[in-house]
């Protein structure tokens, strides 16, 4: 019988992988999520060098604006570490946001409990380990339930993002919470209290350039994830059981522990994600707006992009803040909405794409082969 | 009254449930094949905005716009999964991050936004809409009347296609084909099955009954467009693929079970009961993760199990 083999061409794997993939391919996918993104724009009628050169001057060029682009890079930078650690180690945590919203919810109702008569290196500290804390706790559902039920984790951490959404809503909105402003306008359109000064997160301004305390807490933590990953036994413990859980097991190790463990670190990376969003910029607790800005799933984005490499997602969320950046300070008629959100998908749909074009080589088959669909 | 309610109720269950059926249904075909696809909320809002293009731009009968609408929806949907089937069947990169790029570009902040923007959808309600309609006659039975056959076009067409689904994958040549694809490719390969074009067209047609899930939603329950209109209705039907066990008769119970706590806030506010709505909203979120933790008990999953080859690219190199 002749076999009709799929397509034109297979993928060979190569012998040798070459030391520039490091960079070749995010660097290499950013702009061929580009050039797929002008092709849409283009078809759809929009001029894309146009849209594009406006992005630039709002993310990066004009005066002030990367200042905004790191108020939005500070979330991406903790729900980009989030998703990094936690794939690295096959845990797919897709909960980033939902933990990133417990992380302001616990933060933002620390520094409320604490008052305006609280020292400021009580306060901030306060919220940050009440954020990570939060998060901490709401990635362990998912992982606890992955290691000791053979849970799902993306579903179950899907679906608890959906609950922390409720949650958040229902503080401000559907109830007199301690969360709520309840004097003032806040009795005619419910909004969150605004947390007192004194836990304010501090602003350092370089010439022009205004660096959120947060931004500067989340190299910081960058950091020390790289050096837990590469120096420490628990780094060495998550290598293993992601990359080989029989091994892990035979080991010695605990599978299950380490998973619950990365779980909970993943999880207050988010958290703190939501600690820095209310102490640096929102200073309330805000349902919408967080539901709006979606950090928590554009951190997916960032780990992707960055290889899951810690210190390379510092630099990407600078790249995807300032796109994020430039949607919110551009929405209006002239500046397609959604356009965020395509860019994101196609730099994830053109990283992985990348990622295999680098470690395997395109063959041509001759002989029996013919083309069905679309497979060029 | 008590009555009236339990009718109520059961017959929104129904209602709200169809999307879920459609879209579970698809994704039991393409994971029956081998591949998760992850990206069904995405793909649902790509069929919504794409029924609501049709049915907003298009003016004339009923009969003529609501099939091209859903017809354009299964369009839309599998256009986005072909990208997913592209990536995962052709280059073998992860199924679990393909779909998750999915759902990002097409879904609330990516295409279904931007197109909706571009045609400016959502400023009024769509002209043609599937209403309720009783289709056999059998509208006046007592209880199971009003519950069953008043219900839309696409339910109707979702019981047909529910059971034809079954016969398919159970009882014909092809889809015996296709459960060997899911389970063991490098066997169904040897025995002259082309595993590559079987995934391809599974992961369409998945795409396809997500459209039309979509579809449920522009043409019938809102019937607009709005942003992100599905709600994470997308990710439900994932859950109950599982809770289904890959079954579609299993996955319509549960199907149902979910319409009716997504529905009970609409159907017990109307009606005066009082329950916390923090409770109501989060319902089918928590309801979710309470079944996945049932049903992925491993006693229940040696028996009825997921495909051997889910989630794994075939290359024919490697045997």
């Amino acid at each position: 019988m002749m076999r009709t083999t799929f397509s034109g061409f297979r993928l060979e794997p190569r012998s040798h992988l070459p030391r520039h993939i490091n960079w070749t391919v995010p660097i290499g996918s950013f702009f061929a999520a580009l050039f797929a993104g002008a092709l849409l724009l283009l078809v759809t009628g929009q001029n894309p060098i146009s849209v594009y050169q406006r992005i630039l001057e709002r993310a990066f060029l004009d005066t002030g604006s990367l200042s905004g682009t790191l108020i939005a890079a500070t979330p991406l930078l903790f729900t980009g570490l989030c998703a990094a650690v936690a794939f690295r180690v096959g845990f797919f945590n897709i909960g980033g946001e939902g933990q990133f919203y417990i992380g302001a919810i616990f933060s933002s109702g620390i520094a409320l409990a604490l008052g305006r008569d609280a020292q400021v290196w009580i306060a901030i500290p306060a919220m940050i380990i009440a954020g990570a804390l939060g998060g901490a706790l709401w990635a362990a559902i998912p992982g606890v339930l992955r290691a000791y039920l053979r849970t799902n984790e993306i579903i179950t951490s899907l679906m608890l993002n959906y609950i922390a959404g409720v949650i958040a809503v229902y503080l401000i909105f559907e109830s007199s919470s301690f969360w709520r402003d309840l004097e003032g306008t806040g009795k005619m359109f419910p909004k969150g209290k605004v947390i007192p000064e004194v836990a304010f997160w501090p602003e350092y301004g370089i010439g022009s350039l205004v660096v959120p305390f947060g931004f500067v807490l989340g190299i910081a933590t960058a950091a020390w994830i790289a050096v837990l990953q590469r120096r420490t036994r628990f780094g060495y413990e998550m290598r293993v059981v992601g990359g080989a859980p029989t091994t892990a097991r035979y080991a010695g190790m605990r599978p299950g522990r380490v998973i619950v463990a990365v779980a909970a670190v993943s999880g207050a990376l988010a958290g703190l994600g939501g600690a820095a969003s209310v102490g640096n910029f929102r200073h309330i607790l805000d349902p919408k707006g967080m539901q709006q800005s979606g950090f928590g799933y554009a951190g997916i984005v960032v780990a992707a992009l960055a290889r899951l490499n810690p210190v390379a997602v510092i630099f990407v969320s600078i790249i995807i803040g300032g796109i994020t950046n430039a949607g919110y300070a551009l929405q209006g008629p002239d500046f397609p909405s959604g356009l965020v959100g395509i860019l994101e998908g196609l730099i994830l749909f053109c990283t992985l794409g990348g990622e295999v074009l680098m470690r395997y080589r395109v063959v041509r088959t001759r002989g029996v082969s013919s083309n069905v669909v679309g497979a060029q | 009254m008590n009555d009236n309610l339990f009718i109520v109720v059961f017959a929104a269950a129904i209602y709200y449930g169809t999307p879920l059926v459609y879209a579970a249904l698809g994704e039991i075909l393409a994971e029956r094949s081998g591949v998760i696809n992850l990206g069904v909320e995405g793909m649902m809002l790509l069929g919504a905005v794409g029924a609501c293009w049709v049915a907003t731009s298009i003016d004339g009968p009923a009969g003529l716009v609501l099939p091209i609408a859903v017809i354009a929806a299964m369009l839309f949907a599998a256009g986005g999964a072909l990208i997913h089937a592209f990536l995962t069947i052709t280059l073998r990169v992860n199924q679990i991050i393909s779909g998750l790029a999915l759902t990002i570009f097409a879904g609330v902040a990516g295409v279904s936004s931007y197109l909706a923007g571009l045609w400016d959808l959502g400023q009024s309600p769509v002209a043609n809409q599937f209403g309720r309609m009783d289709l056999f006659g059998w509208g006046d039975l007592p209880v199971l009347g009003p519950i069953l056959f008043n219900q839309t076009l696409l339910t109707y067409i979702s019981w047909l296609l529910v059971v034809l689904t079954s016969i398919y994958i159970f009882r014909t040549r092809w889809g015996l084909q296709l459960r060997a694809v899911g389970e063991s490719p490098q066997t169904a390969d040897s025995v002259g099955v082309a595993v590559q074009r079987s995934r391809y067209l599974h992961v369409l047609a998945g795409g396809a009954f997500a459209g039309i899930a979509g579809a449920c939603f522009s043409l019938s329950i809102l019937p607009t467009w709005q942003n992100g209109m599905t709600l994470g209705q997308g990710w439900i039907a994932l859950a109950l693929v599982i809770f289904g066990f890959w079954r579609p008769d299993l996955m319509l119970v549960g199907a149902y079970l979910f319409g009716g706590l997504s529905s009970l806030r609409y159907t017990l506010q109307a009606r005066g009961v009082e329950i916390p709505q923090l409770f109501l909203d989060s319902l089918p979120y928590v309801m979710t993760i309470v079944v996945l933790v049932v049903v992925s008990n491993s006693a229940a999953r040696r028996q009825l199990g997921a495909p051997a080859a889910l989630g794994k690219p075939y290359e024919r190199e490697e045997r």
